[in-house]
């Protein structure tokens, strides 16, 4: 039979490189079901029959955060043949916290106290065998990243799995709280099924845990009998129980701690010297923008890019030279593939179908690819070496204003490049809330490809003013700052306020196999989740551009027939959601919708359908009123972003119905924000009052409403 | 009433009381902070909130806001 271990442990423990360690590349990376905390197992590199399961970093086992839920849930409902409780030696105390916890739960569990290397170089001694002697359970010295010790606890572990000895915590919460937590034993939990839990399961109850009372399904009577105990409990220790036992869990370890561990005196470490610097009252934000602009410069502007425009031009398009050498000229894909159908005698529907269709998909996703995985280098590690948790103490105070996390910066800054990327790179924040209002807000910033269509609508109806592409990205932030303070209110968030106590673990230069294998997981996720979206909404928009109703009968249409293509037909129908915002034709809607497959194809469809004949940008000009213009423009820049990007949000959200509510949302305030810019622009351009410019007031009255109503969070 | 939010960058405080109910709380004494254990406010972040702390020998983030909860002496 194999034997499952679970890893258990804080953030920063080192339990990802400790789990790197153990299973190699023998890992399968997913999410917990219907939640966005990811999920790891792998199999041991020496035995295949021991299975490991990497839990969420975690520091309780409450029942008020995402990771904690997750975790404790597999603990108690699938229960592991063991766990490998990690422990920072260098931050023991508070480790030691999740370690009371995780020992009531009736599993056999070995400690693995982590960071050995650096415990001894501070001089700090750590008597393991006084530990486990205390704990009950054995303690394994261990250094996951100079990788000793790791045979030897998982030694441990499978000879405590195969003993199958229930673990007992040996520590106890004094006698008012054992008294009630006898009682609560006596009254509803003596008929468990799985007796182990009996302990687990007590302790819950005396702490109120909702959702255990829930699982066991507890009479109401009993619920009333045991508040009895609960509250005489409380009344006795002068405070409330879930703060009686989280006290006594401190101070056993207190007293633990005092025998078992000895501290050597701090002097100030190169830790604190970089600390010093980096989060210094006046050095820290020119520090802060720096390093920022690093980020953004390779990602967005240099080897990204590069790499993107090669993907796209080279790869996928014409073809590229050889280290630039223009004798070895290397054809790009589509070409090979064309010669390839022109050498079988392809018929061109079939031809266009591949390339304009399939092998154009597939470059759409793999075009985000080499930016993804250099900003995911770069995330890895700026979070590994510890940086990332100084930028949300730097710029907190700006963004929890409008409800976002001080951490929501680099999702907002890479996405004035791309919004894929940016999307993804909320993944740094830990708060279900803050990452969910991130995602949703973040598209709102101009993207690298918006600025064609910018600089298009600016050219044809405002004569190329300067002001229009400020204007923009002025909009933009407004969007996020009004959407922020919108979204922070709205029932969706409700109850999920939890305050921002962050810890800044001490900085340390991270291994690059760590680095590399995080880029790399995150990076393959986005190619599969994402990818199979953006491949097919692209094959379906490239169908209905290109085929339609002609005089001659259904056919593939030229360049220039988009006018019969089904899509200006789509565009027709749903050209009328445009009238009030000045745009309600259907040349508007159509490049609308090939927006969505990429936003600087507004231009190229724009281009195609008014340049028939005449200037372009005159007939542009003709077409969209001034205030038409702008709120055309204002409704492409907020609504839906791109496939690549809505894909990027399905698999950030990795739930159906938040990832309609993001994109609803955006449409929704797109619509409102379009519709006033039309109806006041008309106005201040002279027109007559009307019910229009009713519209447009009722619609700074409805949004004024959402941002300064009251909060759903206040209780 | 001393809280938290009153103590001087180097200062210490031993902790008193925590205010505050449910997640908030939990949250808070999850992360060591509890009755009788000492605090060190090591500095305030360059706009000014939040503040970094240490307890229980390591670093900790916290807003000014919630700092108020934490009763001191």
């Amino acid at each position: 039979m194999g034997i499952r271990i679970a890893l258990a442990g804080n953030p920063n423990c080192g339990k990802t490189t400790l789990f790197n360690a153990l299973t190699g590349s023998n890992q399968f990376v997913g999410n917990w079901p219907g939640v966005t905390v990811e999920y790891k197992e792998g199999t041991y590199i020496h035995d295949k029959d021991v299975k490991i399961v990497d839990l969420p970093g975690i520091y309780s086992l409450s029942p008020y955060t995402l990771e904690e839920v997750v975790a404790r849930n597999y603990l108690v409902d699938e229960k592991p043949e063991a766990i490998i409780n990690v422990v920072d030696g260098t931050n023991i105390e508070r480790n030691l916290y999740l370690t009371t916890q995780v020992v009531e739960l009736g599993i056999p569990v070995v400690i693995a106290i982590n960071m050995m290397d650096v415990v001894e170089k501070k001089g700090d001694i750590i008597y393991t065998d006084a530990l486990s002697k205390e704990i009950g359970v054995p303690v394994i010295e261990i250094s996951a990243l100079k990788n000793t010790g790791m045979e030897k606890v998982v030694a441990a572990a499978v000879e405590v799995a195969k003993e199958a000895k229930p673990q007992n915590p040996k520590h106890n919460f004094g006698g008012a709280v054992e008294h009630a937590l006898a009682h609560i034993e006596e009254l509803c939990l003596h008929n468990l099924e799985d007796e182990n839990l009996q302990r687990w399961y007590s302790i819950k109850l005396f702490e109120r845990d909702e959702k255990i009372q829930e699982k066991l399904g507890l009479l109401a009577e009993t619920v009333h009998h045991i508040e009895k105990d609960i509250t005489s409990c409380e009344q006795e220790m002068d405070d409330d129980s879930e703060s009686i036992i989280t006290n006594e869990r401190y101070n056993y370890i207190t007293s633990i701690i005092d025998k078992c561990v000895y501290k050597a005196h701090r002097g100030i470490s190169v830790s604190d010297k970089i600390d010093h610097i980096v989060t210094h009252r006046i050095f820290a934000l020119p520090i802060f923008a720096l390093v920022m602009f690093i980020v953004y410069y390779v990602t967005v502007t240099t080897i990204g890019t590069a790499c993107t425009d090669w993907v796209n031009e080279g790869l996928f398009g014409d073809g590229w030279n050889w280290f630039g050498n223009p004798d070895k000229f290397q054809p790009g894909i589509p070409v090979l593939i064309e010669q390839a159908l022109d050498a079988m005698n392809c018929n061109d529907m079939v031809k266009a179908l591949v390339l304009d269709g399939i092998v154009a998909g597939v470059g759409a996703v793999l075009g985000f690819v080499p930016q993804i995985f250099v900003l995911f280098a770069f995330l890895a590690f700026l979070e590994a070496c510890g940086y990332m948790s100084r930028v949300a103490f730097i710029m907190d105070r700006i963004f929890r204003k409008i409800g976002l996390s001080g951490k929501s910066f680099i999702p907002m800054l890479v996405s004035t490049g791309c919004g894929v990327p940016g999307i993804m790179a909320s993944r740094t924040i830990e708060n279900d809330r803050d990452r969910k209002m991130t995602i949703m807000t973040t598209t709102f910033i101009p993207c690298s490809a918006k600025l064609p269509f910018i600089a298009m609508i600016a050219g044809a109806i405002f004569g190329g003013a300067a002001w229009v592409a400020p204007a923009a990205y002025f909009l933009g932030i407004c969007a996020v700052i009004i959407s922020g303070l919108i979204l922070k209110k709205s029932r969706l968030f409700v109850g999920d306020v939890s305050p921002f106590v962050m810890e800044l673990p001490p900085y340390h230069w991270p291994p690059i196999g760590n680095v590399l294998r995080s880029m790399w997981e995150r990076g393959w996720s986005f190619i599969k989740k994402a990818g199979t979206i953006i491949f097919l909404s692209t094959i379906v928009v490239w169908f209905l551009t290109f085929f339609g109703p002609t005089p001659d009968g259904f056919r593939m249409l030229e360049d220039s027939e988009i006018g019969m293509s089904l899509l200006a037909k789509i565009g027709g129908l749903i050209s009328w959601i445009f009238i009030p915002l000045g745009f309600g034709h259907w040349e508007a809607a159509v490049a609308t919708l090939t927006g969505l497959v990429a936003k600087e194809n507004i231009v190229g469809t724009l281009a195609i359908i008014y340049g028939v004949s005449g200037d372009t940008y005159q007939n542009i000009a003709n077409a969209f009123s001034p205030a038409a213009g702008f709120a055309f423009m204002a409704f492409n820049l907020l609504c839906a972003p791109c496939f690549a990007a809505m894909g990027a949000i399905k698999r950030e959200m990795n739930n159906a119905k938040w990832f309609w509510i993001a994109v609803g949302y955006q449409c929704g305030f797109a619509w409102l924000v379009a519709l006033i810019i039309y109806q006041l622009g008309e106005l201040l351009n002279g027109a007559a009052f009307g019910i229009g410019s009713l519209c447009g007031l009722a619609a700074i009255g409805v949004l004024a409403y959402f941002v300064g109503r009251k909060s759903h969070n206040k209780k | 009433m001393k809280t938290l939010r009153d103590i001087k960058v180097g200062g210490t405080a031993k902790v008193v009381k925590i205010n505050g109910e449910g997640a908030i709380k939990r949250r808070i004494m999850d992360m060591g902070i509890t009755k009788g254990v000492e605090i060190y406010v090591r500095k305030m972040a360059p706009l000014g909130d939040p503040m970094e702390i240490t307890v229980r020998g390591y670093e900790l983030a916290f807003r000014k806001a919630d700092a108020e909860m934490i009763i001191v002496e």
